[in-house]
Parts: C-alpha cells; sequence; structure tokens
C-alpha cells in the first residue's frame, strides 16, 4: 500500500493551451501529490491562471481556447466526452482572486451547490452550511448572522465564505486564484491557516504572487515562465537550492 | 491688500453665465410641466365641477352618453375595464417572450444575439405605433375576421398589435437588466458544479428580478399609454370588454377618436380632459411603482454593501 503522501491526485501531461492563435502554455507536465498544498508561481501573464482553468475545465467556459494534453483525476481524463463536467466541477473547486459571493445570504451562498444537486432536508443543508463555515474557519463570526447578505461581510470574510460555498460541493481538490491578493495581512494569515488545516482532507493548488506566502504553506512549487514550466520540486529545494538560474533570478527579483 | 483676489476673473463669469443658463432652462422645463399639470387638472374637473357629473358614477358606470344635457349618463369604467385588459393581455403574452429572447441574446448566444436579434429588436422599437396599428389592421384584423368570424376588431385585435409594440420595450430592457448581472456570478456558479439552465435560473433571473419587474412595469406603461395603434383595430365601442372579440374601447383610444369632436368646455371635451387627468395619474402610478421596486433593490444592495 503505498503512503497517504505518495499518491497524486492529478497528473498533466503536454499541456498546451491555445487562445485563438495565441500559445498560453507549453508542454507542461505536473504532478499533484494527494493531500498536498502546491503553489504556483511565477511573472503576470505567465499563465498560471490558465493552467488552474484547465483543471476544473473552466477555459471551456471562454469559448475561443484550445486545450490539448493529458489529465488524469482519478483515474479519468478530465477532458474525456464522457465526463460529466458539473460533476467534475463540484470535485473540483475553485476559488477566485476577487471574493464572488453572489447577493444571497450567506446560508444561501454556501447552500448553493448542495441545493442545485437537489439536495432540500433543510436539517441537512444546515448541517452541510454549519460544517462548511467552520471548515473555511468564519463559523464564529457569522454565526448569528447566517440570513444577513453576505455582500455586507468585510472582502476576507466573503473570501472564506465563497471557501465555504466551494467547501459544500463536496470537492476532492481545491484552486486557488490567488486568494488572498485583495486582502489585508489579518484576513490573509486567516485564509493561510485555514488553508493549512484543509490540507489535512484535500488537495490544494494555489497561485499566488507572494513568495513568503508560498514558502510559508506550500509543499511543493512550480514555477512558470512564459507559458512555460521552469522548475517544480519541494518548497524547501525551490527557495534554498533553486536547480534553474531563472528560478532563483526570479526569486531574488530580478524580474517580474 | 491684494486687490486681486476680489476681481471677478473670466472664469468666475463664465461659471456665473453658465449657472444661469442650467437655471433658466431649469425653470422653463419647470414652469411648463407645472402648467400642464394645472392645465389638465383645471380642465379635467370641470366636468365633476360644472357640469355636476357624480364623480363616483364617472368611476363606476359604463355608458358614454354625452348628447343629452339634461340627463347625461357618463361613466369610465368600461374604458378602464378594456384598458386594464387589453395591457393584461399584451403583458401576458409579451413577457414570457421578451424573457426567453432577452436570455437567447445574453446567454445563449451572444454572438448571434448580439449582433442581429439585438439590433432588430432596437429597430423594432423606433418604429411609430401608426405603422404597428396599420400591421394590426391589413393583417390581423382579416385573419381574426376568417379564424372566429365577426369584425375581427376589439379586445383580442388590440392586445395582440399591443403585445407586438411592447415585444422590444420589455426585451431591450431585460437584456440590459441581464447583462447588469456580473459575469464573475456566472462564473462562480459554473465552478460550483451548475448546469447552463441552473446559471439563468437561479442566479441570472434571480438576481436581476427587481429590474426585470421593472421592465415588464414599463411594458405596462407603454401599452396603458398606447392610443393610436390601439384605436385603429378595437372597434371603438363603449361596453364593457365581455368577450375577446367584443368591439370595445380604452381610455387612450376614447380621447384620440373623441379629440377632435368636440366643442371647448362642453359635457363632452371636459369629459375627455377628465379622461386625460385618469391616464395621468395612472401612468403616474406606473413610474412610482417602478421607482419603488428599484429603490427596494438598491437599498438592498446598498446595506449588504
Ligand atoms: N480569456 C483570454 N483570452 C485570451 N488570452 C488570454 C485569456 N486569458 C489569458 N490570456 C493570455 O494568456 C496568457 C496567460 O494568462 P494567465 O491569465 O494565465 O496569466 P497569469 O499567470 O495568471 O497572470 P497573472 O499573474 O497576471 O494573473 C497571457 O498572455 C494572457 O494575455
Ligand atoms: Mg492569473
Amino acid at each position: 500500500m503505498a503512503n497517504k503522501q505518495q499518491q497524486t491526485e492529478i497528473t498533466t501531461r503536454h499541456v498546451n493551451v491555445y487562445y485563438g492563435a495565441k500559445q498560453a502554455l507549453f508542454d507542461v507536465n505536473l504532478a499533484f501529490p494527494k493531500y498536498q498544498l502546491t503553489a504556483l508561481i511565477g511573472p503576470s501573464g505567465c499563465g498560471k491562471s490558465t493552467f488552474l482553468r484547465c483543471l476544473n475545465r473552466g477555459n471551456d467556459l471562454l469559448g475561443h481556447t484550445r486545450v490539448s494534453g493529458e489529465f488524469q483525476f482519478e483515474g479519468r481524463d478530465i477532458y474525456d466526452q464522457a465526463v460529466n463536467v458539473m460533476q467534475l466541477r463540484s470535485q473540483v473547486g475553485m476559488v477566485y482572486q476577487q471574493p464572488t459571493p453572489f447577493p444571497f445570504s450567506i446560508f444561501d451562498n454556501v447552500s448553493f451547490s448542495q441545493r442545485m444537486s437537489g439536495e432540500k432536508n433543510p436539517h441537512k443543508l444546515a448541517a452541510i452550511v454549519e460544517k462548511s463555515l467552520r471548515q473555511a474557519a468564519i463559523w464564529d463570526e457569522v454565526k448569528d448572522n447566517l440570513q444577513q447578505s453576505a455582500l455586507a461581510l468585510s472582502g476576507g470574510q466573503q473570501q472564506r465564505v465563497c471557501l465555504a460555498s466551494v467547501l459544500a460541493a463536496n470537492p476532492k481538490v481545491i484552486l486557488l486564484d490567488e486568494p488572498t491578493s485583495a486582502l489585508d495581512p489579518v484576513a490573509t494569515a486567516k485564509v493561510e491557516e485555514t488553508l493549512q488545516q484543509l490540507k489535512a482532507n484535500y488537495t490544494i493548488i494555489m497561485v499566488t504572487h507572494n513568495m513568503q506566502q508560498a514558502s510559508r504553506i506550500s509543499d511543493q512549487v512550480a514555477f512558470f515562465l512564459d507559458g512555460k514550466l521552469i522548475e517544480f520540486n519541494a518548497t524547501k529545494k525551490i527557495f534554498l537550492h533553486p536547480q534553474e538560474q531563472m528560478t532563483s533570478d526570479y526569486l531574488n527579483g530580478k524580474f517580474g | 491688500m491684494n486687490k486681486q483676489l476680489f476681481n471677478s476673473s473670466k472664469e468666475i463669469r463664465q461659471d456665473k453665465l453658465g449657472r444661469l443658463l442650467v437655471y433658466s432652462a431649469l425653470t422653463v422645463v419647470l414652469v411648463l410641466a407645472l402648467a400642464m399639470l394645472y392645465f389638465i387638472f383645471s380642465k379635467g374637473i370641470a366636468t365633476f365641477t360644472q357640469n355636476h357629473i357624480n364623480f363616483w358614477d364617472f368611476l363606476t358606470r359604463s355608458n358614454w352618453n354625452t348628447d343629452n344635457l339634461q340627463k347625461p349618463d357618463l361613466g369610465a369604467w368600461a374604458l378602464m375595464v378594456t384598458s386594464a385588459e387589453t395591457t393584461l393581455l399584451a403583458v401576458l403574452v409579451t413577457t414570457p417572450l421578451a424573457l426567453v429572447i432577452a436570455i437567447y441574446i445574453v446567454v445563449m448566444s451572444p454572438k448571434i444575439g448580439g449582433r442581429i436579434v439585438q439590433p432588430l429588436t432596437e429597430l423594432l422599437l423606433g418604429i411609430p405605433s401608426v405603422v404597428y396599428g396599420f400591421v394590426g389592421l391589413t393583417l390581423l384584423i382579416p385573419f381574426l375576421r376568417n379564424w372566429a368570424g365577426g369584425t375581427g376588431f376589439g379586445v383580442l385585435a388590440a392586445s395582440l398589435v399591443l403585445a407586438l409594440m411592447i415585444l422590444p420595450t420589455i426585451t431591450s430592457l431585460a437584456v440590459e437588466a441581464l447583462n447588469g448581472v456580473p459575469q464573475s456570478y456566472q462564473t462562480f456558479a459554473y465552478s460550483l458544479g451548475c448546469t447552463k439552465w441552473q446559471v439563468i435560473v437561479h442566479v441570472l433571473l434571480k438576481i436581476s428580478a427587481p429590474n426585470l419587474l421593472v421592465a415588464v412595469i414599463f411594458g405596462v406603461a407603454r401599452a396603458f399609454g398606447e392610443a393610436l395603434a390601439v384605436q385603429m383595430v378595437i372597434g371603438n365601442t363603449v361596453q364593457l370588454p365581455l368577450g375577446l372579440f367584443t368591439p370595445a374601447a380604452t381610455l387612450t383610444s376614447k380621447l384620440t377618436t373623441d379629440m377632435g369632436n368636440t366643442i371647448d368646455d362642453t359635457l363632452a371635451s371636459n369629459a375627455l380632459w377628465s379622461l386625460a387627468l385618469l391616464l395621468l395619474v395612472m401612468s403616474l402610478i406606473f413610474n412610482l411603482l417602478a421607482k419603488l421596486v428599484l429603490r427596494r433593490s438598491q437599498s438592498r444592495e446598498s446595506i449588504s454593501r
């Protein structure tokens, strides 16, 4: 039996992405170990968000994109014709850079995905909402105001409500696209702490521009440059002994 | 003391002149509006103050007999009912259709929708009402006559013409309402595993509901206020519209039909002014309703901001 830590949740091979005629990703190969947090770093426009969107078929929604390559998730190819895309998206949840809660109550936000998949039992919904809000470490702040609009919350609270909404869908993988770039240091610390706890049960892939953040909470780091994967390694190795000159240049602030 | 500080400069004079222009324009508009309100109001109540028509009778009776000055029998009830009925029918027919078209434009096929369907609806928006009436007269009336017998003129014909007229109104406002829902909500809903249908119903329609309601209210207001096109196809008989093929008359169509045929300061003329007053009050109510809906949804959002 393989050790829990060494199983891979998602494996990608030879990923190429084109926006119209423009190629945004070139032959990216990455494997994401189960129950670990992988940080994607690199200068603006290098294709981090594009790569993240591949993993929940978010690129399908953009219309003019073409994705090729292999994406193994639980023994199946994410882009297989037979894959139920809605099912996939609830298993590979995504939290965006700007918090995007719906202009509904906190309860309706967090219970949204369950209600959409047909859950009507109010007790079950309430239980799921509470569990998800607790996991997202915001239960104590909002438990008395679940009927209040989610838009009344601060940015950091909204971001954690979004995280709770994603968790309520029962995902296996959580994708985060710069989840703390709109937050102040206190809120950022809260989200980081939450993510570290979530690692026990979820595989997390996170885009970040914050190198301290990557070094604080990630297990692996993937460094992208101009649509190519330059280096992928354990976080310690990347920060202490980068193999590639470009990686160390980037980490030392020489460009980007 | 620095004298320059107290001298008026060119900019200040310009500013003063600009302000003067704006305020005088405002005054003109305000005076015109007030004068019109006063005019309609004073003429409109003459029926009751000079001709001694009972106000309650005017609201509840259905005859329109202004010739017998000894015993005039004058009531707008049938007109009001017809106005309400044609408007309601038109809105009921048009709203689902407009919503489907708007959803098609915004969600299903923004390309075809934006390039072909939307310009088309905007074109329809600019067509004068007499043209709609003419189309109804030459296409719809013969069709109804063949299909249901009778003359073809009546409530149904008027409702269908109105339905066609308010289709572009409601559609274009509904498109605006749907486009007002931030894309991020849709993206988030999809990423939570929603189907397109769920995104449309539970995100787009739900969030834009107040603005969609306002679109319908504007449709109602336009249908209620339309005179010419209705007059051309409704048959112009003052009676309670008991069937869909009954010839009838609405508040506005009665006004246009009789307008040229009355002498000032007679009962017949004053009664028409009373209709105008009634219409004014109604359109005021529609406007207030729209404002109320918007204010409520906005205050909900601003509280939650
Ligand atoms: N929807 C799109 N249509 C066309 N081109 C796009 C689209 N999204 C991204 N691109 C292009 O693809 C490349 C990669 O963009 P991407 O958003 O993945 O970068 P990123 O690494 O996430 O950058 P940032 O750190 O600024 O978010 C860029 O050159 C960008 O211009
Ligand atoms: Mg990005």
